[in-house]
């Protein structure tokens, strides 16, 4: 064990894990029909490879990845494709995405499924098998795996490989149970992003109210020679900038990744599924998701991707009295959710009903009082109450001297506020105008660019139509001077 | 099933700027009882006075201003006011002083610049200020506490008549005399030496008194609400800091003319001071470093108020000079951002 570097700030919250975390994961059931969004990660959307009346096989790509940074999808069982047209999906707009819709004939057969001893393997092919399988981070920015394991463009070998089992946020306990119940196979999966990326050190960080977790994972790591990693139980210590510094010291520039201080960082499910997808040939097709707060039976649930939100709050026994929200994510930084009719995408790590038993009443703003509680929360080291007073002066400038864009979006500070500002909420605002403002810019470079080659081109034209007049001039003085004469 | 969208976090602490502001009327009450022990009915008095004015001016400044009664009052701010001008006023202070006070403290200071949270300008510290300004003669009036002399025993009703009706009968002049700080102001100007001056009676262990025991009834709220966090830490430990460097250096000098250190920190407002007014976080500065500077430049203008200017305290105006400060201060002390590269 290694010394900590704590990070400044944070927060002790309630942690409400024992709800989900004492009963094993479940399988959920098979549904009907799944609604599979070619959109689960950051990048391009994936381009569809089926129509409808297509026969899919599980496991089988209906959606390849559209670009470098993009992920394949798989059909996450057998059936019939249905429709490949917009759905509505978990996302904070509310907005339909386009999806693939199968119709389950319930045999649930899979494509021929090709292990690969990866050993024998190039990196670069390697990497295309865990490209291909849709594996994507599963912590819950579902960024594209295959791009971080590729140490390529870097002169020096990486330092440190991070396996990120914090699990941070309250009521979330899908990456507990499943450090509990299949630790080797992670450790299998971690072997495999060793042996891409090179490191000289691997760390498992995993926060202390997690002992079972931790026990079984330094079981698992045994004469393996990476190292598991209790960290305090202090949100939010998940987040990668937090826990790079916890474990390693070393900060993560500004605008800067984990790679830029030779750090590369993973979820403990994306190495399960790494190691899924390389040593059984098996594609992301379904995840561990965490249903808890105010349903009846709270646990986590192995789920394919794609099954409605209200088929899994059904087979935990439907809602209790007075939910009033549904939070994808955790309380901390997921988002509620206009409706359950949406499905499961890769990156849904937890689905949580609450009631007036989780949340504070709603308490009326009051002014800030400038007492400097969220500066003393934020792991970031921002002046919260500085960018409040920025964001909502719309001095934008000043609120991108102060560092807005540092802002992970963790929520500390609005927690702690005695005014009961919904701080974040005009982190969120500023930044969005500013993007706005950017791309308005741009437009309006482009358009002026567009308008001066126009007048360069229009220019570049009379004059050559000129230099033409010019050259035809004496024949066309006498045809003029006939033509008047003429009339 | 369709549900409330909310935006994140979901969480919420029960903190609130009411009980922010409870705590710091809690952690008065110590000191406040020394007071009232050594200076009688009229610490009470005054408080009550203090309090329901400032309730009234808050809720008709608020009327007026369209604010929602009811949220505001019960922040308890005004209360805070209230309780910071009351104590620092003469125990016999007619009443209009205390309702000038108030005024000019929750209409002006506070309301006229947009209300909590958007005042430059410690309100308490502007009614007191104003006060000091206007009747300096009034001010300087402090009853004489309790246990030097003759013991005064002024009735409650006796308080009452003095504070609401004149002196009258009552022997008043008697009963009032010069604070400590003034006492060792006037005698050091007459040429007397330090110690000379501190044998006299309105001198007690360490600085006045009596007063010394207030100072030490503020000192242990003070420090409950730092051991809450509900102050910084840093601005009490700046000023008393600057306080102390000043006065150090000016008794190493000459310890003949120059009241020890220990003397300056526990006499007048220092302590008050420290904890009380210059942590009212809308008025100060907010970065850390930012506040120890704040609180710093508060203890030195103290040093040169009492040493050098026309008051024999200067609480209030160090803390209003550095108010004006504030702002400048945050903007130069602003802490490395994570990932920030080392200036």
């Amino acid at each position: 064990m290694s010394a900590l570097f704590p990070f400044h700030g944070g927060l002790k919250t309630v942690r409400h894990k024992t709800e989900s975390n004492q009963t094993r994961i479940w399988t959920a059931m098979l549904p009907p029909r799944l609604t599979v969004p070619l959109r689960q990660h950051i990048g391009a959307i994936a381009k569809p490879l089926v129509q409808p009346g297509d026969r899919v096989l599980k496991g089988q790509m209906i959606g390849q990845p559209d670009g470098y940074i993009s992920a394949a999808i798989h059909a996450p069982t057998s059936g019939i494709v249905s429709a490949v047209d917009p759905q509505p999906v978990a996302h904070p707009s509310g907005l339909a995405d386009l999806c693939v819709t199968i119709e389950s004939d319930g045999e649930d057969r899979w494509i021929n499924r090709q292990p690969v001893n990866y050993p024998h393997l190039h990196p670069s092919e390697l990497r295309n098998v865990i490209r291909n399988a849709g594996v994507v981070g599963l912590g819950g920015a579902a960024f594209p795996s295959a791009v971080k394991l590729n140490p390529s463009g870097r002169s020096e070998r990486l330092d440190t490989l991070i396996l990120n089992g914090a699990e941070c946020e309250p009521w979330i306990t899908c990456d507990d149970r499943l450090m509990r119940e299949r630790a080797a196979d992670i450790v299998a999966g971690l072997q495999i992003m060793a042996y891409l990326l090179g490191p000289y050190e691997v760390m498992i960080g995993i926060e202390d109210d997690k002992p079972e977790a931790i026990a079984a994972m330094s079981a698992a790591c045994v004469r393996t020679g990476y190292m598991v990693c209790p960290i305090p139980t202090r949100y939010p210590s998940g987040s990668v900038k937090q826990l790079v510094r916890l474990l390693t010291g070393k900060e993560i520039p500004v605008d800067g990744l984990p790679v830029d201080v030779g750090v590369q960082c993973f979820n403990v499910a994306t190495a399960y599924t790494v190691h899924r997808a390389v040593n059984f040939g098996e594609p992301v097709i379904s995840r561990i998701i965490t249903v808890t707060g105010q349903v009846h039976g709270p646990g986590n649930f192995e789920v394919l991707i794609g099954t409605p939100f209200a088929a899994l709050i059904a087979q935990c026994g439907g809602y209790r009295e007075g939910v009033e929200r549904l939070i994808l994510g955790g309380p901390m930084m997921g988002f509620a959710l206009h409706s359950d009719d949406a499905p499961v995408t890769k990156a849904a790590n937890c689905l949580l009903a609450v009631g007036p038993a989780e949340l504070a009443p709603e308490l009326p703003v009051l002014p800030c009082i400038r007492c400097g509680a969220c500066m003393d929360v934020c792991p970031a080291d921002l002046l919260p109450q500085q960018l409040y007073w920025h964001a909502r002066a719309k001095e934008f400038d000043q609120a991108r001297d102060c560092h807005l864009f540092s802002c992970i979006e963790c929520g500390c500070c609005s927690v702690v506020c005695p005014s009961h500002i919904p701080l974040v909420q005009y982190y969120r605002y500023a930044k969005n105008e500013i993007w706005a403002l950017e791309k308005e810019k741009q437009r309006a470079e482009q358009a002026r660019q567009r308008h001066q080659a126009r007048m360069e081109r229009l220019e570049r034209e009379k004059q050559e139509r000129e230099a033409k007049l010019r050259q035809k001039a004496p024949r066309v003085e006498v045809v003029a001077s006939s033509g008047k004469q003429e009339g | 099933m369709r549900f409330k969208t909310v935006t994140s976090p979901h969480l919420h602490q029960q903190t609130g700027v009411n009980q922010v502001m409870r705590r710091v009327l809690y952690a008065m009450v110590p000191g406040i009882t020394a007071l009232v022990w050594f200076f009688g009915w009229g610490i009470l008095i005054n408080l009550a006075l203090a309090t329901v004015m400032a309730l009234g001016a808050e809720a008709a400044m608020l009327a007026a201003r369209s604010k929602p009664l009811a949220l505001h009052l019960g922040d308890y701010s005004a209360v805070v006011t209230a309780w910071l001008l009351a104590v620092a006023l003469p125990p016999l202070a007619p009443w209009w002083m205390t309702v000038i006070g108030i005024l000019a403290a929750i209409v002006v200071a506070k309301h006229l610049y947009g209300g909590l949270g958007y005042n430059p300008f410690n309100p308490a510290m502007i009614g007191y200020v104003v006060l000091l300004i206007s009747f300096p003669r009034e001010m300087s009036a402090w009853l004489i506490p309790h246990g030097i002399g003759q013991p005064h025993a002024l009735s409650l009703l006796d308080t009452l008549q003095i504070i609401f009706g004149g002196a009258g009968s009552l022997p008043i002049d008697a009963l009032t005399g010069a604070t400590p700080l003034d006492v060792l102001r006037t005698q050091l100007g007459l040429g007397q030496t330090v110690a000379e001056i501190r044998n006299s009676p309105v001198f007690g262990i360490v600085a006045g008194r009596g007063w010394e025991w207030a100072t030490a009834g503020f000192l242990t709220g003070g420090l409950w609400l730092i051991y809450t966090r509900t102050a910084a830490w840093q601005i009490p430990a700046g000023l008393l800091g600057g306080l102390a460097v000043m006065a150090t250096a000016f008794y190493l000098i000459d310890p003949q003319h120059y009241a020890p250190p220990w003397f300056h920190l526990w006499s007048g407002a220092a302590i008050f001071g420290a904890f009380f007014i210059a942590t009212d976080p809308v008025t100060a500065s907010t970065t850390p470093r930012g506040r120890l500077i704040y609180g710093a430049g508060i203890g030195i203008l103290i040093y040169l108020i009492r040493g050098f200017g026309g008051y024999p305290d200067g609480v209030a105006f160090s803390v209003l000079l550095m108010n004006i400060a504030a702002p400048t201060i945050d903007l130069y002390t602003r802490p490395r951002v994570f990932g920030e590269r080392q200036p």
